[in-house]
């Protein structure tokens, strides 16, 4: 205990070694504890056992033991961070990360060992249905369970060490592990759309060498693929960024041009791509272009007008309704039978119509009981096309099936059996819906939205009609989701009322917050990795073997996102200024940015020099 | 001479509290009135009804000879009347130059269909949007101008803040603009200038001024016409000397003495 107090008074010395252990045992034993905790309950939830199917590497890991083994990896990397004083670290790294590495890592480690006791001697499956002996069986690797005990331990110790270690590493070489780590994991991960992409373009040779004929890599091509992205790792380093800020650095016309130069290269790109692609990943790149039109859609409503509307789902549901009444021929009551396109025309207008009639009442409202009240319209809306009712109208529980496809001027239909030309239109409605944002942000309407979000008395104060600004942000909102549900009617060739739950309003948001708020790339970023990765709430994704686990996995990501990176994967400017407005501050005034105004007039030639300075440093 | 704002026996009531009380208030063209009074006179709630924020409990509010009665806040910033707010409400994470530019809303016509199609017109609105906003801003001298245009509200020092919302009311293009304690927080020789600013407010722009302030100096400097208010009452009005010797204002200060 004593030990405790050593680095206090140290602290004006030049970074010294940090002790061993002593020092924050308690804080290593809480961690280990968390970590064991962790791993108990993702072993009885069932993950394990469900994914050992899926190989990542041949034939010594599973996806199922990854998911077992990440947590005493990150307990022992985290139990080594230290607070850092004015982005100053303490204490040099060195041997005592790697003991109390290993050491928080055993006791995460005899969390499993516990479990495997625990397994063996008693039946507690009545409330845990997971508490299976093919869990018994998976802990103690087909031995006995005392195999088990001792060698979670040592798994628990090796790998927290790992973790602990990657501390020693210098920035350089960190970046690097965990460029190998991700590189082959995401090889793992990616790989029915590796081997079909490799066989649209004849590289069979290629994904037959990389891949196992049962799945996952090989591991002599694993630790191929190590060290060639370990290599370029530390070869490419820092050139991302200095591309980035070479362009960042550009002039006016000349960065406009860059810029319009690399998304013409991004759209080229996804244009020739499903060219070579098969079904599967034309129909994963479909579902994914389909959340990402939901996403920025609902970006514009929340992300830049800050309404928090979580009956989103309505608005798909009306768009998909009334396009599958509107072209099918076995819808229950009226049937036109329209070209999808003017159709498409008539959905826009009635979804413009629903925005309006639901918005109109709720707008008036502020925060969270706009948001209870929008999640209550959104169950309204199912609830009325499942009623026995309209089910003269709607078809009730059985929907409405057989749907045509997308008749595009005649020239080609549009239907799910083709996933490549669903993609192809889908992109379409992406282009659209990200000119639309794009445009949109950077106008007076635009300006207004933000406001609003800022702070709703004072803009209206400033002479911004706020509900009509607001309604619009939400029928904006709205026309853009109806465009994803024509398209989905189309797609699927039947719609019924539980395609519209709750959780597909819930999914879209989560994919908003977890790319980032008001982010066009953040959004796009975020269905992919979301919907591409885990899967939608009905479409699956490349881990087809998550799919049971996907809440679970929405809801870790969550909480992770808003403890480490609230603004977002991949944030705009905007909102990641919001949420590190303290710290920006302060960096601000350490440049010298934020003069302090006294005698300001003349001050104020100086401080700009400061800044100068301090941004050639 | 009629007035341009007038408020006719105004009560505004909290519960049971007359935080106005039939109060008489007029504003003339090219004018700058200055209202004091002890801590909860009334002043900022005077502010709060005229721009419809707070619900008025009787009473009338004429602007340039029409009632303000039932518009909303946004209608009345549309006729012509700009405010600040006592505790500095800026769009906190919008740049300079937006605040300036959103504040322009009332005033300016393009919507969505010029933003999406990129209209002539949309491009000819967003260019002039963005000249007024540069030369309101400039109006506050090197300081708001230049990088800041592009920094968030939020890195400002706290009298640019000031400034900015100023800036912000003149954007409204208002007939009248009022300022809830203007200088609060100021250092001598900022208020001085700030001071010397709400004169050529009225002289440059034409703007008539209502000024809350507590720092005598300043509204002895500023003021055509000084309205004392207490308890949700006028207890006295005209120029700064009469109303200073006034003995009914002295005791309603000493009274309360808790102000400077
Ligand atoms: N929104 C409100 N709700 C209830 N009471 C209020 C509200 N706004 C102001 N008051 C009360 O009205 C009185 C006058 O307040 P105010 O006009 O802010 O005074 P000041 O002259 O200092 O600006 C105070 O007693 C205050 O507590
Ligand atoms: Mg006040």
């Amino acid at each position: 205990m004593t030990a405790t107090v050593a680095p206090e008074t140290a602290a004006n010395a030049p970074m010294p070694a940090r002790p061993a252990l002593a020092q924050d045992w308690r804080r290593l034993v809480r961690m280990g504890a968390v970590g064991a905790v962790a791993q108990i309950f993702i072993a009885l939830s069932n993950m394990p056992v469900r994914l050992d199917e899926r190989l990542v590497v041949k034939p010594i890991l599973s996806l199922g033991y990854l998911c077992l083994l990440i947590v005493p990896f990150a307990a022992g990397h985290r139990v080594g961070h230290q607070i850092e004083r004015e982005g100053v670290p303490q204490h040099t790294a060195g041997a005592h990360e790697v003991a109390g590495g290993a050491a928080c890592g055993a006791i995460a480690g005899g969390g499993l060992s516990l479990l495997a006791v625990l397994l063996a001697n008693f039946d507690l499956r009545e409330p845990l249905v997971n508490w299976s002996p093919m869990l018994a069986e998976l802990l103690a690797f087909g031995h006995t369970t005392g195999f088990a005990v001792v060698v979670w331990l040592l798994i628990g110790t090796a790998v927290g060490a790992a973790g602990g270690g990657l501390r020693l590493l210098g920035p350089r070489s960190q970046r690097a592990a965990v460029t190998m780590v991700l590189t082959v994991a995401g090889a793992a991960v990616l790989e029915p759309l590796v081997v079909d992409l490799a066989e649209g373009m004849g590289l069979e040779a290629l994904s037959d060498r990389l891949y196992h004929r049962r799945g996952g890599v090989n591991w002599t091509s694993a630790l191929v693929l190590a060290a060639v992205s370990g290599i370029l790792a530390v070869l490419g380093r820092g050139r991302m960024r200095q591309a980035r800020e070479h362009i960042a650095a550009l002039e006016g016309a000349k960065r406009t041009r860059t810029n319009l130069g690399l998304i013409a290269a991004t759209a080229a790109l996804l244009v020739i791509l499903p060219l070579f692609a098969g079904k599967l990943t034309n129909e994963l790149a479909a579902n994914v272009g389909l959340f990402v039109l939901l996403a920025l859609g609902l970006n514009i409503v929340v992300g830049l007008a800050g309404i928090l509307d979580l009956g989103y789902v309505a608005f798909f549901a009306v768009g998909s309704y009334t396009a599958a009444v509107l072209t099918a021929a076995t819808s229950p009551r009226i049937h036109p039978e329209l070209p999808w396109l003017v159709a498409l025309i008539i959905v826009v207008v009635v979804t413009g119509l629903v925005g309006l009639f639901i918005g109109a009442p709720v707008i008036r409202m502020r925060g969270d009981y706009l948001a209870i009240v929008t999640l209550g319209f959104g169950e309204i809306i199912r609830l009325i096309f499942l009623s026995d009712w309209l089910s003269g109208w709607f078809g009730g529980a059985q929907g409405i099936t057989k749907i045509p496809g997308a008749g595009i001027f005649g020239l080609t239909s549009v239907a799910g059996t083709d996933p490549r030309r669903v993609f192809y239109l889908v992109l379409a409605f992406c282009a659209i819906a990200i000119y639309v944002s794009w445009r949109l942000e950077r106008s007076r309407l635009g300006r207004a939205w933000m406001a609003v979000r800022e702070d709703e008395t004072v803009a209206e104060a400033m002479g911004i009609n706020t509900v009509n600004v607001k309604l619009l942000a939400f029928v904006v909102g709205a026309v853009l989701g109806s465009f994803s549900g024509a398209i989905f009617s189309a797609k699927v060739g039947s719609v019924f009322p539980n395609s519209f739950l709750i959780l597909v309003s819930i999914v879209i948001l989560v994919v908003v917050i977890f790319g980032g708020m008001g982010s066009i790339v953040g959004v796009i970023a975020g269905s992919a990795v979301l919907i591409g990765v885990l899967g939608g709430p009905k479409q699956p994704g490349l881990l087809a073997e998550f799919s049971e686990f996907k809440l679970l996995i929405y809801g870790a990501l969550l909480i992770w996102m808003m403890l480490a990176r609230p603004e977002g994967l991949i944030p705009s400017v905007r909102r990641s200024r919001e949420l590190h407005q303290q710290e920006m501050a302060q960096d601000a005034w350490l440049k010298g940015q934020v003069e302090d105004d006294n005698g300001s007039d003349n001050g104020n030639g100086n401080n700009n020099d400061g800044r100068q300075a301090a941004a050639a440093t | 001479m009629t007035a341009l704002l007038e408020t006719r026996k105004l009560s505004v009531d909290f519960g049971g509290l007359h935080a106005l009380d039939g109060l008489d208030f007029e504003v003339h063209e090219g004018e700058i009135v200055s209202v004091i009074g002890p801590n909860g006179a009334g002043k900022t709630t005077l502010f709060n009804a005229i721009t419809a924020t707070v619900e008025r409990s009787t009473g009338d509010i004429v602007f340039e000879g029409v009632s303000l009665l039932g518009l909303d806040p946004n209608r009345v910033t549309a006729r012509g009347i700009a405010r600040t707010f006592q505790n500095v409400r800026l769009f906190a994470n919008m740049t300079v130059l937006e605040n300036v530019m959103v504040s322009q809303h009332c005033r300016t016509r393009q919507h969505a269909f010029g933003a999406l199609f990129y209209t002539p017109a949309f491009r000819r609105e967003e260019a002039e949007i963005r000249e007024r906003a540069e030369k309101i801003l400039s109006f506050f001298g090197p300081r708001l101008v230049g990088y800041r245009f592009d920094q968030p509200a939020f890195t400002l020092s706290y009298a640019n803040r000031r400034r900015l919302e100023i800036a912000r009311a003149m954007a409204t293009q208002p007939k009248l603009i009022l300022l809830d304690e203007p200088v609060a927080g100021m250092n001598p020789v900022e208020s001085a200038e700030l001071t010397q600013m709400i004169g050529r407010l009225r002289d440059e722009w034409g703007f008539a001024i209502v000024v809350i302030e507590h720092h005598m100096d300043v509204v002895r400097e500023v003021s055509d016409r000084v309205v004392v208010l207490d308890g949700g009452t006028k207890i006295a009005e005209g120029d700064y000397e009469a109303v200073s010797n006034d003995p009914r204002v002295i005791e309603a200060y000493l009274g309360h003495g808790t102000e400077t």
